[in-house]
């Protein structure tokens, strides 16, 4: 069969992998944020942000890695103004995070136009390539799906590993995810709640950014603002697919990611020329509900996320 | 009125010059001019930054109108659907007597505005025709499948594998009657094509329709039609070609892009802005204005590939291009949606 054809060709898990590689950054800095209890809505528009600053400092002659800094300092910005709103304030983190998602998307534009008044098309920079890994990327399929990828992808990969370690084996991590159960056996251990969620928000927006930077320094060279497209929000629901933890939610973004290379290449096969296209690029969305709903199930919802932390009140 | 169209103009170079400069080289040669009394208000509204191709090519049409002393014009870029008809209303308040834009999301309201203003001139870019009970709205689309069906011509005699792909934004009449004449034109020189056709859902998702292109690559694509960011970019990094549409990208990619099939919106404008000043603006369809015929599109020059196009493929450009100017071939417009074949 067709679909079997491209389930086991190379070049359909080294799209997954790298359409993934956005969503893993930014469901990262979503979880980190969810685990410490605040929902940051500003995702979306945070990594519209980190896509193109990282794009502009790029453009503006630093190196790609600074690039990469850059975003990720934005995103921190972006992180400190919805933290402070949400946590001393303990405002609706609902109305904050889409607050911040439209005050970065038009900051963004502004800033776009401030630096480039007068353009005829956007312009392009030297993006990532990718970069093969010696004998890694000769193992059949994985090997070029894994190996073959663009720096940032690696990055991508490493960041699961590093966040897991901090989540679960430092007593960061564990101050981190008492701030989203028990808030207030974390305050009786003499640690300050708010310090740890403003943290937890700004590492995570910064991530956020860099998600979105990997559109325009990896995935393509250019910036486009209606480019992050949604990406944000599925991160959302990712989170919760992954039930709160990195390791399941980097399977959560690959699977998401594959729904998707496989739509793009079944309507290529005789059956895309009766099903219309809709239903293809809906697939992915659709799929991704239905394994929710099946892994969400078991899931453990941080006790104290959404809820306000106010010192001393009972 | 074809000044605009001459192949060679930079437009590069034009949009550099900030509007300033052209505000006041407008002013300075506006009232020397015979015809031009006084220049027209003019607002351009537009639901995304105007380097975006499709809009590029009527912010550059009004810039140089304006150069000319027709116009004082103004734009307002990127606003949302959803407060079109507020920006609407704001210029139509404020005195500017033509109103330019696209009311693809927003035909209904657009129109609800434009039947409060029966004294200001709307011309909009629309999927659907003119209506003679708002009669100060005329509409206006890209209708350069000419243009398309040449490039189609040159795209066919290029491909070694006979496997085009093509992706597309959303199936709207505007996208699928150029392809179908790209198609067409494609048949031309290689009548056993086969063509695989995606739409991405999204008109700026330029590393979605990348990926859809390497997906078409992966399938035998040798050729692909760039109607979208991103497509070109796919075909470069593979080593394949690909055609251009609306604007001319080969500078971007001199390897890749063979040829571009372009839009004038001069010719639209002109006739708008001719209308407005005898006071004879009425609801019609502009479109025909975009049609080879009257300059409204045209193939771009090969550059790049200049000596790599088959000689029997550009003869028969040639004899094509003659007999659509004098109007002896007529390019099919088919609002379909395209599907892989």
């Amino acid at each position: 069969m067709d679909i079997i054809d491209i389930l086991l060709s190379a070049s359909f898990w080294t799209a997954a992998i790298r359409i993934a590689s956005p969503l893993i950054f930014a469901v990262l800095g979503e979880l980190i944020c969810e685990r410490a209890g605040v929902l940051n809505l500003g995702i979306e528009g945070i990594m519209v942000a980190g896509a193109f600053a990282g794009w502009m400092a790029v453009y503006s002659g630093t190196d790609l890695w600074t690039g990469v800094a850059v975003a990720f300092a934005v995103g921190m910005l972006f992180g400190l103004v919805h933290s402070t709103l949400t946590v001393p304030f303990g405002l609706s983190q609902h109305v904050v995070g889409l607050g911040v998602t439209l005050l970065a998307t038009s900051l963004t534009y502004f800033a776009y136009r401030l630096f480039l008044p007068e353009v005829t098309s956007p312009p392009k920079i030297e993006a990532f390539q990718p970069f093969e890994i010696p004998l890694l990327s000769d193992i059949p399929i994985i090997g070029p799906a894994l190996f073959n990828q663009t720096p940032l992808t690696y990055l991508a990969f490493i960041s699961v590993g590093v966040v897991a370690y901090i989540l679960y084996r430092t007593p960061l991590g564990l101050a981190l995810r008492a701030a989203g159960e028990n808030p207030a056996a974390v305050a009786a251990q003499g640690l300050s709640v708010t310090a740890i969620r403003m943290g937890a928000v700004i590492a995570g927006s910064g991530l956020m950014a860099v998600g979105g930077a990997f559109l325009t320094m990896s995935a393509f060279d250019s910036f486009f603002f209606e480019m992050v497209n949604g990406r944000g929000w599925i991160c959302i629901a990712l989170v919760v697919f992954g039930a709160w933890r990195p390791g399941k939610a980097l399977l959560g973004a690959i699977l998401f990611a594959a729904f998707d290379a496989l739509q793009i290449r079944v309507q290529q096969t005789p059956m895309g020329a009766d099903i219309p296209y809709q239903i293809f690029l809906m697939m992915p969305y659709i799929l991704s509900i239905l394994a929710l709903i099946v892994m969400s199930r078991r899931a453990e919802v941080p006790a104290a996320l959404m809820v306000p932390f106010n010192k001393g009140e009972r | 009125m074809t000044i605009a169209t001459k192949p060679g103009f930079s437009r590069r170079r034009f949009l550099t010059t900030t509007a300033g400069v052209a505000l006041a080289s407008g002013a300075a040669f506006g009232p020397s001019r015979l015809m031009a009394a006084e220049p027209i208000k003019c607002a351009g509204i537009y639901t995304v930054p105007v380097e975006q191709q499709w809009v590029s090519r009527i912010h550059k049409a009004a810039m140089i109108a304006q150069e000319r002393g027709d116009l004082d014009y103004t734009f307002t870029e990127n606003v949302s659907n959803t407060d079109y008809a507020r920006v609407m209303r704001e210029y139509a308040e404020s005195g500017y007597t033509l109103i330019i834009g696209e009311m693809f999301a927003v035909e209904q309201e657009a129109r609800e505005v434009a039947a409060e203003y029966p004294e200001i001139a709307f011309l909009m870019g629309s999927s659907f025709k003119p209506d003679d009970a708002l009669p100060n709205m005329a509409v206006f689309d890209n209708y350069i499948q000419d243009a398309s069906y040449l490039t189609g011509i040159i795209a066919g005699s290029m491909t070694e594998t006979g496997n085009i792909g093509m992706v597309g934004g959303f199936p709207i009449p505007e996208v699928n009657r150029l392809m179908h004449a790209f198609m067409a034109g494609v048949r031309e020189t290689r009548p056993d094509a086969t063509f695989q056709v995606s739409f991405i859902g999204s008109w700026f998702d330029p590393p979605k329709a990348k990926e859809t292109a390497f997906a078409m690559i992966e399938n035998g694509a040798d050729m692909l039609y760039a109607e979208r960011f991103g497509v070109s970019d796919a075909a470069k990094e593979q080593g394949i070609l690909a055609i251009g549409n609306v604007i001319d990208t080969q500078a971007d990619y001199p390897e890749t892009v063979v040829a571009s099939a372009i839009w004038h919106f001069e010719p639209t404008l002109d006739k708008a802005i001719e209308e407005v000043r005898a006071g004879t603006f009425k609801a019609a369809d502009y479109g025909v204005y975009s049609y080879m015929i009257e300059g409204g599109s045209s193939i771009a020059p090969l550059g790049t590939f200049e000596g790599k196009v088959p000689q029997e493929a550009l003869d028969l450009v040639e004899s094509r291009t003659a007999e659509i100017l004098s109007g002896a071939y007529v390019t099919e417009v088919n609002d379909e949606e395209p599907k892989s074949q």
